[in-house]
């Protein structure tokens, strides 16, 4: 029992219940939500210190034990994932207090993207399937909020498709767990992993896991990401940061954790589905990044590559090939977001989404230009930076254990991805400068700033790999023996 | 009794899930409701319907019903009204600012 569990979805929660009362005073508003950004992250940091020395901390609410109530667990998967989504969130909210625009601030942004984070780092923390899909929606309904906010022709276009795609997969994950209590009766992690070792994973819950991955891979964009490029096209560029970096990566976490702790028997079946998704959805992506010549798409679709990518790591399925899934995922999502910054300050210089239109921008902005360079290597998997050392372990893992194809899949693809983003940098940094600095619809002032805390990171956690790799490293041995996670649940 | 309610929830999924191959917007969001009350009514049948006693304290009897499916649905019911009534005024809202109902004619941005 560790009560500092709860306070990663308590902070927010409570933040954005504050801002309501707030709601035209905008510098409040502001100040408030970066005071309970920097908390949040304080708050984790703490508790991956705890947990990397006296293992995994979970907390029973109300104090009803395991398989009966509640329960919030937090292993180093989960909060590594949750520091990322705080220091993501930090800096697309410091971007978005320049470019978002005044009548979305007064219109409960920030308390719609604090209700976001609860359901995110819910999703991360909990320890039960039922509290996954309430947290899901808790995350889906402030993202339909957050991608209509504005109201424009286009947004309220783009949000149908999304709001009837996630209320259709929300209904089949209701399904999915009421065939699984069903079978198994019960709902918690640890002791649905519990029974179904003890009896056998048959058919019947081999095919309930598959429905189930369905479900998620609607929500991570695993094959079926139809109403990715749209939806998050049509945000303002801060709010599609923060939907690039975290909502499909609760996708990816579920099947994860699913996938790891509780239908590990029949890997033969539901793992190698995963890998040829995963492939599908490289390549898929891969096309789709290379064939647009808008920014904002080709950085969609990168989105959806990376995810590709991620779930090689779970098909391999051995403890290094998941470290690099691990390390590969906190690498996405900081450089997907530093990415996507990057690509809305193109754009608001510009005025335009069009690569053919923009040329020669790092003649005046010289620091945006090499920014976007770096990340577009740390993209790609170019060492030193963070996307070569989880490309590295996974890869390894697969040539290891045989995944050939999906190995030169993930290789092939790397390279489409690079050649997608260079297009970006080669279309819109070199070439004549067609813009002065008066011809410019925005000013770069203070949007760099975050940008930079990301970049910088990207850095560090390829340069940092020792540092970083103890806890990706313990991460790792908790997804692949499930016993651990067991007892730190049932046995408290 | 299971046997019946298992046939309901069949029927509504199907009307629902025609409902959402519709072209019109407000067809799509009924069928979203009626998928919901499907996979609600599933989840309380696949609990058991009644296997005994209600599960209250002091009661002497040798078997209750699992009353955690009823708190499910509980949970589940409030969050469906919440994406239904969200849903409602969004489809409201962009009937009213594109001018039409009609998915067809929702299809793409201009510069694709």
């Amino acid at each position: 029992m560790n009560n500092l569990v709860i306070l990663p979805l308590l902070i927010p929660l409570l933040t954005g219940v504050l801002l309501i009362f707030f709601r035209k005073q905008i510098r409040v508003q502001r100040y408030v939500t970066t005071v309970s950004l920097l908390l949040l992250m304080a708050v984790t940091i703490v508790l991956i210190h705890q947990v990397s020395v006296e293992g995994i901390q979970t907390l029973n609410l109300g104090g009803w034990e395991p398989p009966y109530g509640i329960v919030l667990v937090a292993d180093m998967f989960a909060l590594l994932l949750v520091l990322a989504t705080a220091i993501v969130t930090f800096c697309c909210v410091l971007y978005g207090f320049r470019t978002i625009g005044e009548e979305r601030e007064k219109h409960y942004l920030y308390t719609f993207i604090h209700f976001m984070i609860v359901g995110i780092m819910g999703s991360f923390l909990t320890g039960d399937l039922f509290n996954l899909f309430v947290f899901f929606e808790v995350m889906l309904l402030s993202s339909y909020i957050l991608i209509s906010l504005g109201g424009e022709k286009s947004q309220l276009r783009e949000s149908l498709k999304y709001v009837v795609i996630n209320i259709v997969s929300s209904m089949f994950f209701l399904v999915a767990i009421g065939y699984l209590y069903a079978i198994t009766g019960t709902l918690n992690f640890a002791d649905l992993s519990v029974r179904i070792a003890e009896t056998g994973q048959d058919g019947l819950i081999t095919t309930v896991a598959i429905f189930l991955l369905l479900v998620f891979a609607i929500k991570a964009a695993l094959l079926m990401f139809f109403w990715l490029p749209g939806a998050y096209v049509v945000p303002p560029m801060a709010i599609s940061a923060m939907f690039a970096a975290l909502l499909t990566k609760v996708g990816i976490y579920s099947i994860f954790r699913t996938f790891t702790l509780i239908f590990y028997h029949e890997t033969a079946i539901t793992h190698e589905l995963i890998g040829w998704l995963g492939v599908a959805t490289m390549v898929l992506g891969g096309i789709g990044a290379v064939a647009y010549w808008d920014l904002r798409r080709i950085l969609a679709y990168n989105v959806i590559i990376a995810v590709g990518f991620i779930m090689i790591g779970l098909a391999v399925f051995t403890e290094g090939a998941l470290a690099g899934s691990i390390y590969y995922l906190i690498h996405d999502m900081i450089v997907k977001a530093l990415l996507f910054l990057l690509g809305g300050v193109m754009i608001g210089l510009t005025g335009t989404n069009q690569l053919r239109e923009m040329s020669g921008m790092i003649r005046n902005h010289a620091l945006l230009g090499w920014m976007f360079f770096l990340a577009a290597f740390a993209l790609a998997g170019v060492p030193p930076l963070s996307g070569f050392i989880g490309k590295l372990l996974t890869l390894q893992g697969a040539i290891d254990e045989g995944f050939y194809v999906m190995a030169a899949t993930g290789l092939i693809t790397s390279l489409m991805v690079l050649y997608s983003v260079m297009k970006i940098f080669m279309n819109g940094f070199w070439g004549e400068n067609q813009l002065s600095v008066e011809d410019e619809k925005m000013s770069t002032k203070g949007l760099l700033f975050p940008c930079a805390i990301l970049a910088i990171l990207s850095v560090g956690l390829g340069v940092g790999v020792e540092w970083v790799n103890v806890y990706v490293l313990q991460a790792a041995e908790v997804l692949n023996n499930p016993q651990v996670y067991i007892d730190a649940v049932l046995q408290n | 009794m299971e046997i019946l309610m298992s046939v309901l929830a069949g029927i509504l999924f199907t009307a629902g899930t025609y409902l959402v191959l519709a072209k019109s917007l407000i067809r799509i969001v009924l069928g979203t409701a009626i998928i919901g009350h499907g996979a609600l009514l599933l989840l309380l049948t696949m609990g058991g319907i009644k296997t005994g006693a209600p599960p209250l304290l002091g009661l002497e009897s040798a078997s209750y019903t699992d009353p955690l499916p009823q708190a499910l649905i509980l949970t589940a019911i409030v969050i469906n009204f919440g994406t239904l009534g969200f849903f409602l005024v969004l489809s409201y809202r962009s009937y009213q600012e594109l001018g039409t109902d009609d998915m067809e004619e929702l299809r793409g941005t201009e510069d694709e």
